[in-house]
């Protein structure tokens, strides 16, 4: 075996960029997208413990795909360099622009510096006022970052999710509709093995602009349920194909413009109450802003 | 071969030496040292570790006041806006905590509608009584604290992992607290566990002392306490409490020229907050005005308020004037 005496920088930048997208790609996708009331995260995630989305700040999520070591190295990070400044400065001072800046800087940092990139794709979110103050940025391994209005998929096979998310994406959704069109982008084939989603399997976040202070909230166990089968009865009208997700996306996706929108149920808005059952404890729901 | 978290930076607890009592009064500063914030390699659950090690400089109680000329604090320590009297009392399923709204500097009122009362986490609240500012600090960087564990950790801290941590920080003060800072809190919170209220209280070199049914802090506490223990009942509605709580602060009020009453001309009333299952909750200007109106209305009758029965095993007046 031979060891070549030079490598030329592109090579080296090449093959670390190869490295990391082989390494990224072998996972599932994950979307991030607006609705009418925040924005939602969608995951597959068949652990409940270690999560993939996650609380950054009061307005602010993480959302990532990867290696857990990683990823998960740089939410903490992320997580503190958010409180720091919050401490330092005020609360209101801490922005995801911010925030994916500093990712940047570090991931751009490591790919350059170290022989091991790192391999991750990462998606920082803010939810502002008002829908038009709603932020969405993917950060990739290499450190660049790109603004992403509306909606995102990324991680494993990022283009055929993000083609078919555009495709059932509009402004103003539920959140029944966006959970609806994320699930569809999820399930497209080649995103890895199974393209029946169930809700076991599935880790799902909003940052919900209702709330005050904190606005990141899990949906899990009930409530989940709630909104999978809520999803299901908008992506699936005709009662003669109700169970199978390729036809239910399928027959509805020409009809979900503005129009669609506004025939859905106002059953199916986004939750503006706290829902103690199935949402985390502690996050400051239903309690007035932090006074200090 | 250079590894990206290596770039001279200091790894977390890099001051591993210093001990948590002298958190924050460090020779020499890792964060001021011009490079840009290193947080790869510094996290810590604690943000107050965390803070020690990257920029000690923006922990309280870091400045270290020198003596005045007797040797005591200075006259400008003593000058300083003071923080009065906190009252807590547990209740049904939770506890409540109220706060006056005076701070005095020396013999004059700094402030009149000052707030000592805050939420610490959805499950815990905490008031100060001593110097103001220091006071602010704390209650700021002990909210960031207990979010930060949350968010680094995925959980909560327990009830008493949050006081304890409250301890650590008090005990940092100490050194400043000798100079004449003396901040001291009480902080108060619901046992998810358990199903109760709890209420613990610190002194200036830390605690926590865990107190059973109500407690009272700074300087209008003895006449607070005193009030207290004639009007609570065990197993008070959060309502009753509250009004307890009220009762207690006007004749600490009443007694101590640094606890300020009802001001019913400005309209500035005590803060009350309750911690039950349900978390936090501040109560509005409107709920707090009617606990006040109350009890001064009771007063206008009866000034020194309702009196608790002589011989025991009469039923109590309830603290209803």
């Amino acid at each position: 075996m031979s060891m070549p005496f030079y490598v030329s920088p592109e090579q080296a930048m090449r093959d670390k960029a190869d490295y990391a997208r082989k390494g990224i790609a072998r996972g599932r996708s994950c979307v991030a997208l607006q609705y009418a009331g925040g924005i939602l995260m969608v995951a597959p995630n068949p652990s409940s413990a270690l999560h993939k989305i996650s609380e950054i700040y009061d307005r602010i999520a993480f959302a990532a795909v990867g290696r857990y070591n990683e990823y998960e190295n740089l939410r903490k990070a992320g997580v503190t360099y958010a409180d720091i400044t919050g401490y330092q400065f005020a609360r209101h001072d801490v922005t995801a622009r911010g925030i994916a800046n500093w990712y940047a800087q570090t991931l751009g940092t490591i790919f350059t510096e170290s022989n091991k990139p790192f391999e991750v794709e990462i998606v920082v979110a803010e939810v502002g006022e008002q829908e038009s103050g709603d932020q969405i940025y993917r950060i990739t391994f290499d450190g660049s970052v790109t603004d992403e209005p509306g909606f995102v998929a990324f991680g494993g096979q990022a283009d055929q999710v993000s083609a078919q998310l555009k495709e059932r994406y509009s402004d103003g959704m539920s959140l029944a509709e966006a959970f609806g069109a994320a699930l569809s982008a999820l399930s497209v084939p080649g995103n890895g093995d199974s393209n029946e989603v169930v809700a076991s399997q599935l880790e799902v976040a909003v940052l919900d602009r209702a709330r005050d202070h904190r606005t990141f909230r899990r949906i899990r166990t009930a409530r989940l349920d709630e909104l999978l089968s809520e999803s299901r009865a908008l992506t699936a009208p005709d009662p003669k194909t109700p169970e199978d997700p390729k036809t239910g996306t399928e027959a509805p996706a020409g009809s979900s413009g503005p129009s669609a929108a506004s025939n859905a149920p106002a059953a199916s808005g986004p939750p503006t109450g706290p829902d103690p059952s199935s949402s985390d404890r502690g996050s400051g729901q239903g309690t007035p802003p932090n006074p200090a | 071969m250079g590894s990206y978290y290596e770039g001279g930076q200091s790894g977390p607890f890099a001051g591993g030496d210093r001990g948590p009592g002298s958190a924050g009064r460090v020779q020499g500063s890792a964060g001021l040292t011009g490079r840009p914030p290193g947080f790869m390699g510094l996290q810590s659950s604690s943000f107050a570790d965390f803070l020690d090690s990257h920029s000690p400089g923006l922990l309280p109680g870091r400045i270290m006041p020198g003596p005045g000329a007797d040797g005591g604090p200075g006259q400008a320590i003593r000058d300083l806006p003071h923080a009065t009297t906190i009252v807590a009392a547990v209740c049904e399923h939770g506890v409540v905590l109220a706060g006056d709204r005076r701070a005095t500097a020396g013999s004059m009122i700094a402030k009149r509608d000052v707030e000592k009362v805050f939420r610490s986490d959805e499950f815990s609240a905490m008031g100060y009584a001593g110097t103001g500012s220091v006071g602010i600090e704390f209650v700021r960087l002990f909210q960031v604290e207990l979010e930060h564990y949350e968010k680094m950790e995925g959980r909560s801290l327990s009830l008493e992992g949050k006081a304890n941590r409250l301890a650590w920080m008090v005990r940092g003060n100490l050194g400043a607290a000798m100079q004449g800072l003396v901040v001291v809190p009480l902080f108060v919170g619901y046992d998810e566990d358990q199903d109760r209220g709890r209420i613990f209280s610190y002194d200036v070199a830390g605690g926590p002392y865990e107190e059973q049914r109500f407690y009272s802090i700074g300087s209008g506490s003895l006449f607070a306490r005193g009030a207290l223990k004639k009007l609570y009942v065990d197993d008070m509605s959060a309502g009753d409490a509250a009004l307890a709580c009220v009762q207690a602060l006007y004749d600490a009020a009443d007694d101590d020229s640094a606890t300020g009453g009802p001001d019913m001309t400005r309209r500035i009333f005590p803060v009350i907050a309750t911690v039950t299952a349900d978390g936090f909750r501040k109560l509005s200007e409107a709920e707090s005005e009617d606990y006040a109106q109350q009890v001064v209305q009771g007063r206008m009758v009866a000034p020194d308020g309702p009196t608790a029965p002589l011989r025991t095993g009469q039923p109590p007046s309830g603290g209803h004037a």
